[in-house]
């Protein structure tokens, strides 16, 4: 019967409603919220399930810094709350959280969101609504691109234009006539990396001869590869996520193609990428890095490494000290820390003040590699270092290199 | 009489709970509420072809996403109002859907849903080779619709209540036409089609009509998605929601319109609920509830109140017939015939 149908209905969106209830929210008295005199509440939202979960671990590594910090009495005796919700990668519900955190939590700051296509759909929205937007977890050119157009944007890591200018400067050095085979992520990570890589070799004798593109949701990339081992390159350029990093070091090594192989900063992971591959196809893989691998024997007795260790067992035990991702994340959140005690009052207009006048020491970045930002200048980290792939770890080689925008 | 009375009230009711939702909470909960709108019309529309007609689709995610980038397109790259882009999303899927419509035809059961399951996946990459046109990965962020100044009304309530009555609309149509020839025609066709076509039901004609109709109702939802995000991207349309739309009338039941509703409710609501409960298992908790739904409610939730139904009036029957006593007994008793047989139910 329909009535008892219609019925049915009501009652379900009753107990919804019940459930959920919370009232409208009345104006604030003025006071930036999600500060008081002992609390700094950010908030977060990453794949923490889904197709891009493994990056959960850059989570544990910032919650595991923020629990360090606090624990030394927090930043100027504020302790701060980092609440994170899980947007399973979807750009829909990033803008659901980004919401959700601003409305509900009442967040101070958003911090460290993931993911190009989420932070593009939030952006808008926390600029706004004047909420500071920093230290996205993503490498794209954008975030640094236009401050006027997002003032309360900010980066953080070396974005792609940079990363692919210090191959280009690397390749300039080592084979100057390279002819570069390019396999790439059909979305704006890839593009980018790409582009920014063919801007940075213009006016050089270093071409691109060969490019394919792959689809995340595509199961292999040996037919890309089978095309590029065709060619007459001489150099096979890897702009892939981890997954596919790892199948094309596979296919390459079946294919017998023995060209100077760059892989690209994501998929270096010796854990993710190179183990499953297999490591004795990965001797003499050229790669990028700005902070200290915590694989490597090089930094096991570096004090910052060895704070991050003890930190992570602490505070975050379920997570893996070897997986550089836990690395990325206590080093943006020990960025966050440091803008946060660059405040001169406890507001939100202060902190982007802060943020767009950084000059910070983040010790577990590479030697050589600064945090700095000005009023022109939107990208913290603008150097990257060359590493090559010997025996079973990654070797740092030669200097740092500069490479601004 | 009295019982029309009631569902009238009832209906009233429901009318009253929806419209007050806006002022009683925040504007996040009013975002997820009006999503949960966007979303019904979708799976109504899909309910249309599944529910009703019997034909299976895995690709209404694509249709979704049509009818999404049509009215982000024409809104930001050709500064159309917004109102006008919802007949506008309908009108193009309806086309697409026509189109898809004919060729599918020849296909049934396994191999349909293996075409309609291609055209999901193909849509992300159309998006992507067109980027001239769609901004590609990129994403293109929409300008969201505004409340007018002369409403006094915040920009969520405002979008909220306009989704409402969009929803409402094409829930009073599809309501409409399930009761008429063309629903008869439509249910026929589930039926049985070879039955439906001695009847005189034209079969090519209905399934291409229902397919377009359902794409269409899919492309509304897409632009009303939009209005609520506010930013489309390749990423957000991949087989997820083609497989949530498909969860949600496996939840919300099979052939009715209130399921459509109590699907969407399910589609919006449990990732977020499973992934507060504990974040490493969201996917185990969604597919838990899903298999929980399809093992002790196979028609949905809406088929709940027929259920409970059934399971009482078993129950009443079951006390009747205890209440009665035997009727060998009677006839001992009270020396009667042992031939006639007692009054009650047999």
């Amino acid at each position: 019967m329909r009535a008892v149908r219609i019925l049915w209905l009501a009652v379900v969106l009753s107990a919804c409603l019940a459930v959920t209830a919370c009232g409208r929210g009345g104006d604030d008295d003025g006071a930036d919220p999600g500060i008081s005199d002992d609390s700094i509440k950010l908030g977060g939202s990453y794949p923490l399930s889904g197709p891009a979960s493994a990056y959960r671990s850059i989570e544990q590594g910032a919650q595991a810094h923020f629990k360090f910090v606090n624990a030394k009495g927090g930043v100027d005796g504020r302790e701060i709350e980092f609440v994170t919700l899980d947007d399973a990668y979807e750009p829909p519900r990033a803008v659901q959280n980004a919401r959700r955190l601003i409305e509900e939590e009442e967040v101070f700051a958003l911090f460290n969101t993931l993911g190009t296509a989420n932070n593009v759909a939030i952006w808008d929205y926390a600029n706004k609504q004047e909420v500071p937007h920093l230290f996205v977890a993503t490498g794209a050119s954008l975030w640094g691109a236009d401050l006027e157009a997002h003032p309360w944007t900010s980066g953080w890591q070396p974005d792609y234009v940079t990363e692919s200018q210090v191959y280009a400067d690397f390749l300039e050095k080592e084979k100057p006539n390279a002819k570069v085979a390019v396999l790439y992520q059909n979305d704006a990570f890839g593009e980018d990396l790409l582009n920014g890589f063919k801007k940075a070799t213009e006016g050089t004798d270093i071409e691109v001869v060969a490019e394919e593109s792959y689809e995340v949701t595509d199961p292999t990339v040996s037919s890309q590869m089978s095309k590029l081992a065709s060619s007459d390159a001489d150099t096979f350029l890897n702009i892939t996520t981890p997954k596919f990093g790892a199948q094309a070091i596979v296919a390459a090594d079946k294919l017998g193609w023995k060209v100077l192989h760059i892989i690209n900063n994501v998929s270096a992971s010796k854990l993710l990428v190179l183990e499953p591959a297999g490591l004795e196809k990965a001797q003499g893989l050229i790669s990028t890095a700005y902070f200290k691998d915590p694989a490597s024997p090089d930094w096991t007795d570096d004090q910052s490494m060895k704070e991050f260790k003890q930190a992570l067992a602490e505070h975050e035990p379920k997570a893996n000290p070897e997986d550089p991702n836990c690395v990325f994340g206590w080093a943006a959140a020990q960025t966050m820390v440091e803008a946060l005690k660059g405040m001169e009052e406890p507001t939100r207009q202060a902190l982007m003040d802060s943020v767009r006048g950084l000059d910070v020491k983040v010790p577990i970045l590479l030697p050589g590699i600064e945090v700095k930002t000005s009023e022109d200048d939107g990208y913290p980290i603008e150097a990257m270092q060359i590493m090559r792939f010997e025996g079973e770890n990654w070797v740092l080689q030669d200097e740092v290199i500069q490479a601004p925008h | 009489m009295t019982e029309r009375r009631g569902r009238i009230a009832l209906g009233v009711a429901l009318v009253a709970v929806a419209l007050v939702i806006p002022f009683l909470f925040g504007p996040y909960r009013v975002g997820q509420f009006t999503l949960v709108l966007a979303y019904a019309v979708a799976v109504l529309g899909l309910n249309l072809l599944v529910g009703y007609n019997g034909q299976i689709s895995l690709g209404h995610g694509a249709f979704f996403a049509l009818g999404a980038y049509t009215a982000a397109l024409l809104i930001e790259k050709a500064s159309v109002p917004y109102l006008l882009t919802l007949p506008a999303a309908a009108v193009v899927c309806f086309a697409a859907g026509f189109l898809f419509g004919v060729p599918a035809l020849r296909l049934h059961g396994l191999y349909l849903a293996l075409v309609t399951l291609g055209l999901a996946i193909a849509l992300p990459q159309l998006i992507k080779r067109f980027d001239e046109l769609t901004e590609g990965t990129q994403g293109l962020t929409v300008e969201q619709p505004v409340s007018p100044s002369w409403l006094p009304l915040e920009d969520d309530q405002f979008l909220y209540l306009l989704t409402l009555a969009v929803a409402a609309l094409m829930f009073l149509i599809a309501w409409n036409l399930t009761r008429g020839q063309l629903g008869r025609a439509i249910k026929a066709v589930r039926d049985g089609e070879i039955p439906a076509s001695t009847l005189g039901v034209n079969l090519a004609a209905t399934k291409t009509r229902v397919f377009a109709l359902s794409a269409a109702y899919a492309g509304v939802a897409g632009a009303l998605y939009v209005f609520a995000i506010g930013f489309v991207a390749p990423e957000a349309f991949t087989l997820t929601v083609s497989f949530a739309f498909l969860a949600a009338i496996v939840v919300g039941g099979l052939a009715t319109i209130s399921g459509a509703l109590l699907g969407a409710l399910f589609i919006e609501f449990v990732p977020v609920y499973a992934s507060d409960v504990n974040d490493a298992l969201t996917g185990v908790i969604y597919g838990g509830v899903l298999i929980a739904f399809m093992w002790f409610l196979p028609d949905g939730a809406a088929g709940l109140p027929r259920r409970l139904r059934a399971l009482l009036a078993r129950r009443e029957a079951g006390d009747e017939r205890r209440a009665e006593p035997e009727p060998a007994a009677i006839a001992t008793e009270h020396k009667l015939p042992a031939d006639k047989a007692p009054a009650g139910k047999a």
